[in-house]
């Protein structure tokens, strides 16, 4: 498993309500059922990872995020996680409000683009940053709404949401002195757990 | 039949028949005191009966699900496209059981048959069927084959809604639903195609109150028309315009009312076929089933209240380009599912096919179906 989802699995009690946004090939709920016996959802649209969860026996409906979660009831369940997606979704503002909408809590994880080489790529090169997190070209990348561990925690503030934990990481996952010292500078990945 | 059976089809198949003494009890209040089920098996049962998949046929459909009846059959049975060996229905892994609906006309009970207590056929006497009642006796036949829960129940369309009554009227006898392109009750333009193909039989004056047998005769014009009109909203517009355009069959104009246009040509043939093969008390009781079929109002609450005591796991298909059961009528089904913390996926095919499409070898189709029996199949063998 992908070790920001061992991160975040760990955020997750056993018998809880989870719906996992953007769940891929359903890694994380695929674990999290047979690890916490949670009663999971994942979200997707690429039909190879609808047929992987299948064949996992996750629970898997094919829904496009940009059209919203309308359809589920405020306050179902207990953790929207949504992994690697808010930057490519239309209103990462919107999605995030509906995620604490239909849950008590939400898990985000997103690549920091403020992290020292990207902004060195652009402030050097002069060139959109393309790096290992980052492997698109401006004009093909899903990434539409990159942002900042500093402009992620703003908006939070801005919406009065509550950040309950924060996990900054390198590419490795790990958390080191710098990561923790200058999160927005060191940190490749950003994990938080947030509530209204 | 082509010159030789594929590598991935049932081969050759025969029907059984099932008759059964025990009175069914109707939920329009009145008893079949007997009656007669035909179906078929393809695969073998386990021995523990635990791989066994019940087919549920739609509206038009018959126990002929999978293979050939005989070397000179020119086409396999109705559902060979996910039936077979490799298929996503694997009958190597998988018992299938494929049952003939009782007020069908292809050898169970209906209007067709006699009626024991008079000797005489049924005609439109024979009582009006729901989906709960078909659901029964699906059960009774279930009994009689030694199956004590099915590793899935399976149906498009109305064979769909067959699917989600059998998880809430015998929640422990299926560990999963597969219910594609189907709804969880007709809308108002459902009801009211359906009631024009009802007018256009009633209507015809071969129909003679449905005692058309006596007159040695069949309402053929009714039954064209309600095949018609019914193919038309099993396609969709732009599957339509793919295999017709405004082609012409002539090539010109004829400033007339005969055939010109191409697809005019195929619905009266659609229509013609069907007429011959079809009966027209079934095609009414049929349609009638359908327009029924409402758990929630059934439960007097809502679809999550009826669905509120299911145990099995649940896959929900719809396709993209029907219209008739829209994929929005297949997410209702999987909103309430969810509400209620049931175990449910739900996958939305894209092609251009229309309703029809549940019966066609679309690739990306086979693919999660066969990706969910799978799964599914794996369960059976590890219980």
């Amino acid at each position: 498993m992908r070790d920001d989802l061992a991160l975040i699995s760990r955020w997750i009690p056993k018998g809880a309500r989870v719906l996992d946004l953007g769940c891929g090939d359903g890694d994380l709920l695929a674990h999290l059922q047979d690890d916490r016996q949670v009663n999971g959802y994942g979200l997707e649209i690429d039909q190879d990872n609808i047929a992987a969860c299948f064949a996992k026996g996750v629970n898997v409906i094919e829904q496009d995020l940009d059209k919203g979660l309308g359809n589920f009831q405020s306050d179902r369940f207990d953790y929207v996680v949504m992994t690697q997606a808010l930057q490519a979704v239309l209103r990462p503002d919107s999605i995030l409000d509906e995620m604490l909408r239909v849950g008590r809590e939400a898990i985000i994880t997103f690549p920091n683009f403020g992290h020292w080489r990207v902004r060195s790529y652009l402030g050097f090169k002069g060139r959109m940053p393309v790096s290992s997190a980052l492997p698109y070209e401006w004009y093909d990348t899903p990434n539409i709404h990159l942002c900042t561990v500093k402009d992620f925690e703003a908006h939070c503030r801005e919406r009065n949401i509550r950040i309950i934990e924060r996990q900054v990481v390198n590419r490795h996952h790990r958390s080191g002195r710098l990561t923790r010292a200058w999160p927005n500078l060191f940190g490749e990945i950003a994990i938080y757990r947030v509530t209204l | 039949m082509p010159e030789t059976i594929p590598q991935d089809s049932v081969g050759l198949v025969q029907p059984q028949t099932l008759h059964v003494d025990q009175p069914l009890e109707l939920e329009c209040g009145r008893v079949l005191p007997s009656y007669d089920l035909v179906y078929e098996t393809y695969g073998t049962l386990n021995a523990d009966a635990s791989n066994a998949v019940l087919i549920c046929h739609a509206l038009s459909g018959h126990h002929h699900a999978a293979g050939y009846h005989s070397a000179d059959d020119p086409r396999p049975g109705w559902w060979d496209s996910c039936i077979g060996p490799g298929k996503p229905i694997d009958t190597n892994r998988f018992f299938v059981v494929c049952p003939n609906n009782l007020g069908g006309c292809h050898g169970s009970s209906g209007p067709g048959s006699q009626n024991p207590e008079t000797g005489q056929l049924w005609g439109p006497d024979f009582p009006m069927m729901t989906v709960k009642d078909w659901v029964k006796s699906q059960a009774q036949l279930a009994d009689a084959l030694g199956i004590q829960r099915w590793a899935a129940v399976v149906g498009g369309s109305l064979g769909g809604m067959q699917a989600l009554q059998w998880s809430m009227d015998f929640p422990d006898r299926l560990a999963n639903a597969v219910v594609i392109a189907a709804a969880p009750k007709l809308s108002a333009q459902n009801i009211a195609f359906n009631e024009v193909a009802r007018q256009s039989i009633l209507t015809d004056p071969n129909f003679h109150g449905g005692r058309y047998y006596l007159h040695d005769t069949y309402p053929r014009q009714g039954l064209i028309l309600a095949r018609m009109v019914g193919h038309i909203t099993y396609l969709s517009d732009d599957a339509m315009r793919m295999k017709f355009g405004r082609d012409l069959r002539s090539g010109r104009f004829h400033f007339g009312f005969d055939v010109e246009f191409q697809v005019e040509s195929y619905l009266r043939h659609q229509g013609e076929t069907f007429s011959r093969n079809f009966d027209a008390n079934t095609y009414l009781l049929m349609t009638k089933a359908l327009d029924y079929f409402d758990p929630a109002r059934e439960c007097d609450g809502t679809l999550e209240d009826a669905l509120a005591d299911t145990r099995c796991n649940f896959l929900v298909m719809s396709f993209n380009s029907d219209w008739r059961f829209s994929p929005e009528r297949s997410r209702e089904i999987v909103n309430a599912l969810v509400q209620v913390g049931r175990n449910v996926s739900y996958a939305e095919i894209d092609t251009p096919k229309g309703h029809d499409a549940f019966l066609l070898p679309i690739p990306e189709y086979r693919k999660l179906f066969g990706a969910y029996m799978g799964r599914v199949a794996e369960a059976t063998s590890n219980a």
